[in-house]
């Protein structure tokens, strides 16, 4: 795995005014594998997944210490451009969140911010997206239709697809499946595996079978520290830690 | 059980009372200014100035006197209110200073009109040398209306989920594309309704005009924005206690009235139909 580094966090510490909240993290996550975080409530998931992308930056009073290295470079760098970096590492988020607009303007939405105008390639964009994000048959007819009117599973997948158009080499997914039923997140783990053959996916879960079933590395974090780290199949048989087989043996959580 | 279901009778019965009073009053209200106005109200009445010493014809400087001083206002208070509640809200850093600003805003918002109308005549008629015009009445009103604006505004782009800001900052927008794309279409109905109410109070006000630009009674209309005015507010209260036979206006004064009412009541029904297409573009 140590050859195909795509993120690499170095000695990260975040801090929530004086809280710390992610102590010395030291993580690898490989190109087109799907590394997958978990651990209880507050243990800082959600916090490491938005350092990847630089979100927690809009976050007031929030610091970060050490370095995350993407393709080599250090993404907290002075040099670096925030925007263009969120564009290159996308985020799906917990709560599905269409925009308040038609099917076609949400996944058009990045494009146009980027500048793109030319509506034949914006078509064909949306298309292609939607295609990608297993959506397309659905929504293919009533792509004017407000995205609202979709059930929250195909807003996830809107949110997918929105992601996938700006063309990022990264997507994070932050609890994608929390608000969403059993069928509809079998259908979105379906498609993680599938999008790795093209990205990198990094996604935050609270549940332990699906890290197990999506992912091919699992890191175990516990009050802002790494516990563990390694191929999901030895991290859910076979846990070096203590600590991470009472987590996923359920005696705490 | 039954001494349940009395004390639940007793108190829907204390609250529909309230409600039907509060109702009973503002029907009183409308029917005699109603009643005692609507007879003068006249196409003459609408469209001819003063005549005899304001004992005879319309109120049309008046109309056109308010009209213009409102446009002042909204000229200073909207945009201005805007930008400083787009400001506040999606740009500063909540430190202590912008929680001072903050509650400075909402304390102006809370200071009597003639404390505006002086200042206006400190600031603008005496240090700017604007003089007593629409100017200096307009820019007045517009200070006072400022801190509504900026308030409702701020309320309106509050109420904007954070997951549209956030979702458009992960597709790589910069900060004033998410806001402008994003954020600000969404929370423009909102901000405009509370714009809309600030301007229609600010065209009922009389004390802030009173000293710096409204006239008691002119024979012209005003050609520019260095003219003082008639304005329906001021024209009503010299109606009412100013004039040199009260009894003989009283019907103008009536009139004067009922006409600032609709004007008032024609800006809050532009406010409801802006909040109607708000909740629509919500539900959808």
């Amino acid at each position: 795995m140590e050859n195909n580094v795509k993120i690499q966090a170095k000695k990260l510490n975040f801090y929530y005014g004086n809280k710390l909240a992610l102590k010395n993290i030291n993580l690898v996550a490989s190109g087109n594998k799907v590394t997958a975080l978990i651990g209880p409530s507050g243990c800082g998931k959600s916090t490491f997944i938005r350092t990847l992308n630089r979100m927690n930056d809009v976050i007031p009073n929030t610091r970060v210490e050490g370095e995350v290295i993407i393709d080599g470079a250090n993404i907290y760098s002075p040099r670096v451009d925030v925007v263009e970096l969120r564009r290159r590492v996308g985020m799906v988020f917990q709560k599905p969140n269409p925009f308040p607009k038609s099917i076609f303007d949400n996944i058009a939405y990045g494009l146009r911010i980027n500048g793109i105008k030319n509506k034949r390639k914006i078509e064909q964009v949306v298309e292609k997206s939607l295609k990608e994000a297993a959506l397309w048959d659905e929504v293919k007819d009533r792509l004017q239709d407000n995205a609202f009117s979709l059930s929250g599973g195909q807003q996830q997948r809107l949110c997918i697809a929105r992601s996938l158009a700006v063309e990022p080499e990264i997507i994070l997914f932050d609890e994608p499946c929390s608000a969403i039923d059993p069928i509809a997140t079998a259908k979105i783990e379906d498609l993680i595996q599938k999008l790795k053959a093209r990205y990198t996916v990094v996604i935050v879960t609270h549940n332990m079978q699906q890290a197990a079933r999506v992912s091919d590395y699992t890191a175990f974090l516990m009050l802002g520290e790494l516990i563990e780290y390694g191929e999901t199949p030895q991290i859910f048989t076979n846990p070096k830690n203590k600590l991470t087989e009472d987590y996923i043996t359920g005696r705490f959580g | 059980m039954k001494k349940k279901k009395i004390i639940e009778f007793i108190g829907f019965f204390i609250l529909r009372i309230c409600v039907y009073f509060v109702l009973a009053v503002l029907l009183l209200f409308l029917y005699d200014i109603g009643s005692k106005g609507g007879g003068v109200i006249s196409w003459e009445f609408l469209s001819e100035a003063p005549r005899r010493g304001m004992t005879e014809g319309g109120i049309f400087p008046a109309i056109v006197g308010t009209f213009l001083v409102t446009i002042v206002t909204a000229i200073l208070a909207v945009p201005l209110g805007m930008f400083a509640a787009i400001y506040l809200n999606e740009y500063a850093k909540q430190t202590r200073l912008t929680r001072i600003i903050r509650l400075s805003i909402r304390n102006l918002s809370g200071v009597p009109s003639i404390v505006y109308g002086l200042f206006g005549v400190i600031l603008f008629v005496n240090i700017l040398k604007f003089g007593t015009s629409i100017l200096s009445a307009g820019l007045t009103l517009g200070l006072m209306t400022l801190p509504w604006t900026i308030t409702a505004s701020e309320e309106a782009l509050k109420a904007i989920p954070n997951s549209y800001r956030e979702g458009a900052l992960a597709l790589g927008a910069t900060k004033w594309q998410a806001i402008r794309t994003n954020v600000l279409p969404y929370a423009l109905p909102g901000m405009l309704t509370g714009t809309i109410l600030g301007l229609a109070r600010a065209a009922g006000e009389t004390a802030p005009i009173m000293f710096t630009g409204a006239a008691f009674y002119l024979p012209f209309l005003p050609q520019s924005l260095d003219d003082q005015f008639m304005a329906l507010p001021y024209h009503l209260y010299v109606m009412a206690t100013q004039h040199h036979s009260i009894a003989q206006v009283r019907p103008i004064a009536y009139g004067t009235a009922l006409v600032l009412l609709l004007l008032i009541i024609l800006m809050n029904t532009a406010v409801v139909i802006v909040r109607y297409r708000l909740r629509r573009v919500k539900k959808e």
